[in-house]
């Protein structure tokens, strides 16, 4: 690995509950290399949405370290983009509105962020949609959007928490296909997560597989078949059954 | 149990035409997947069949005489979580056979059967709010077997389940499938689920819709995705679909 980029040791997260506390992530330590596309999978509800926020500084841990960019993490920062699992788009703003918000607030001047947004609307596949509001945008459209406003504050990293989840089967083919694209394009650390093992094989360079809560790491795999990557082939066939197989069972 | 017949059903939404002139026919106790691009109106094709809408022409015949509700006994389970937020497991899976006035003893061995099979039997007294988005789709199968529907139809009712969980209620449909003998009607995007469950696999079109090929799918059941007449049934209809 050439250089790390985020760093997490022993990290655990505790939540009180009325029934007393309740244990979400039970010491994960997990390093992120440059540029590399990092997917988290497991069962449903296994803590892979706490992960993502405990990352990206959106949530504290209870006990341990997190670290990116050799910085601690300590709440939000613009160095850490994230795209939402709901689609979580401001919907009295437009789509440039949407993308050039993080700029905006901190005080980029107009020319230059309007050139930046574009650039990220273009690269997205979002070009003549600009004054769009995302009422009257699909649903792969608005995480279109999601993207190109978290790639807008040109963050070190990149967090997505599971953003194709609500579209159907044959749009999120073509969303992984794009985001695939963009990352060649516009190279960042990525850390996704996702419970669809279609979805984690074609994008992921490492799949971390994540035991049910509480959390810890299961087992990892370096996936190295070329890309982009066919969904039919006998070795991604062959993978995919080998990691569905040693996931816990959610219910 | 029934056979359907549907000759040159047409649908149109003002100018908009939907679905052209699609004529097909399904026997008594297939399970047919209807598979097509997003977008190319396939809940329009099966609220037609329903008669949730009134189509602009054609013609549906269950068994041979036009489809009425009030005759033919037709369940359908949809996409989002259908249960009544109100009523037990129990209650709702009882709640068809409430309507059609089935005898108490006869409802009550038809519910327990029901939630044996699914699975629901520890939960019969918990509410939908009190289960998770798998429990509430067993609930809706459940509910919609109960009935003994000659027809069943099915939108995409695992839209929104990771793969695992898919898997094991697909396994169960198939399973109700074959004790019941009921005609089933599957939509959905996803061609490798539409590879997995059906015995007849009809590609749609891009609107306004018409049929592109009807596949028989006699892959040996269980049967397995990673298998060479599956995948490569599996490329035949993505290749039909694919656009993106």
């Amino acid at each position: 690995m050439e250089s790390t980029v985020i760093r997490c040791r022993d990290l655990r997260k505790t939540y009180k509950t009325p029934e007393g506390d309740k244990k979400i992530i039970d010491g994960i330590d997990l390093c992120v290399g440059e540029n590399e596309f990092v997917v988290l999978f497991g069962p449903g509800q296994c803590g892979k949405t706490t992960m993502i926020n405990l990352l990206s500084g959106l949530e504290s841990p209870t006990s341990g370290i997190v670290e990116v960019g050799g910085e601690p993490v300590t709440g939000p920062g613009p160095q850490r983009g994230v795209v939402y699992q709901t689609i979580s788009l401001f919907p009295w703003l437009t789509a440039m509105g949407n993308v050039e918000y993080g700029p905006k607030v901190r005080g980029v001047p107009k020319a230059e962020r309007r050139r930046r947004a574009q650039y990220y609307i273009d690269l997205v596949g979002l070009k003549g949609y600009e004054n769009t509001y995302p009422v009257k945008l699909s649903g792969g459209m608005k995480q279109r959007v999601g993207i190109a406003r978290a790639y807008c504050n040109e963050p070190i990293v990149m967090f997505m928490d599971e953003p194709f989840g609500a579209l159907d089967a044959q749009t999120r083919y073509l969303m992984q296909k794009e985001l695939e694209k963009i990352w060649q394009k516009e190279r960042r650390t990525v850390v996704f997560v996702t419970n669809n093992i279609e979805e984690a094989l074609y994008l992921a360079d490492r799949i971390v597989v994540m035991h049910n809560c509480p959390s810890k790491i299961k087992r990892e795999y370096v996936i190295d078949l070329p890309r982009p990557r066919d969904y039919m082939d006998s070795e991604f066939l062959r993978l995919r059954k080998e990691i569905t197989d040693i996931v816990d069972k959610t219910l | 149990m029934a056979s359907i017949q549907v000759k040159n059903l047409t649908k149109s939404f003002g100018d908009l035409l939907v679905l052209d002139d699609i004529s097909f026919e399904v026997e008594d106790g297939e399970f047919l997947c209807i598979v097509g691009p997003t977008g190319c109106g396939k809940t329009t094709f099966l609220n037609s069949v329903t008669k949730l809408y009134e189509i602009t022409a054609g013609e549906i015949l269950l068994d041979g005489q036009p489809v009425d509700l009030k005759k033919h006994n037709i369940s359908y389970i949809f996409q989002e979580n259908s249960t009544m937020p109100w009523l037990t497991v129990e209650q709702n899976v009882s709640f068809g056979l409430g309507i059609k006035h089935v005898p108490e003893k006869a409802k009550r061995e038809n519910v327990n059967e029901m939630l044996d099979i699914v699975g629901l039997t520890p939960y019969r007294k918990y509410y939908p709010s009190q289960l998770s988005s798998s429990m509430l789709q067993r609930v809706s199968i459940a509910r919609a077997f109960a009935t003994k529907p000659e027809l069943l139809l099915m939108d995409e009712p695992y839209g929104q389940l990771d793969i695992e969980l898919r898997f094991k209620l697909e396994d169960e449909l198939i399973k109700l499938w074959e004790r019941t003998g009921t005609t089933v009607l599957f939509i959905t995007h996803n061609i490798e689920e539409s590879v997995y469950l059906g015995e007849k696999i009809m590609v749609l079109t891009n609107k306004p819709t018409k049929v592109k090929e009807l596949i028989r799918d006699d892959l040996p059941r269980p049967r397995d995705i990673a298998a060479p007449d599956f995948v490569a049934l599996r490329q035949h209809v993505t290749d039909l679909i694919k656009w993106w």
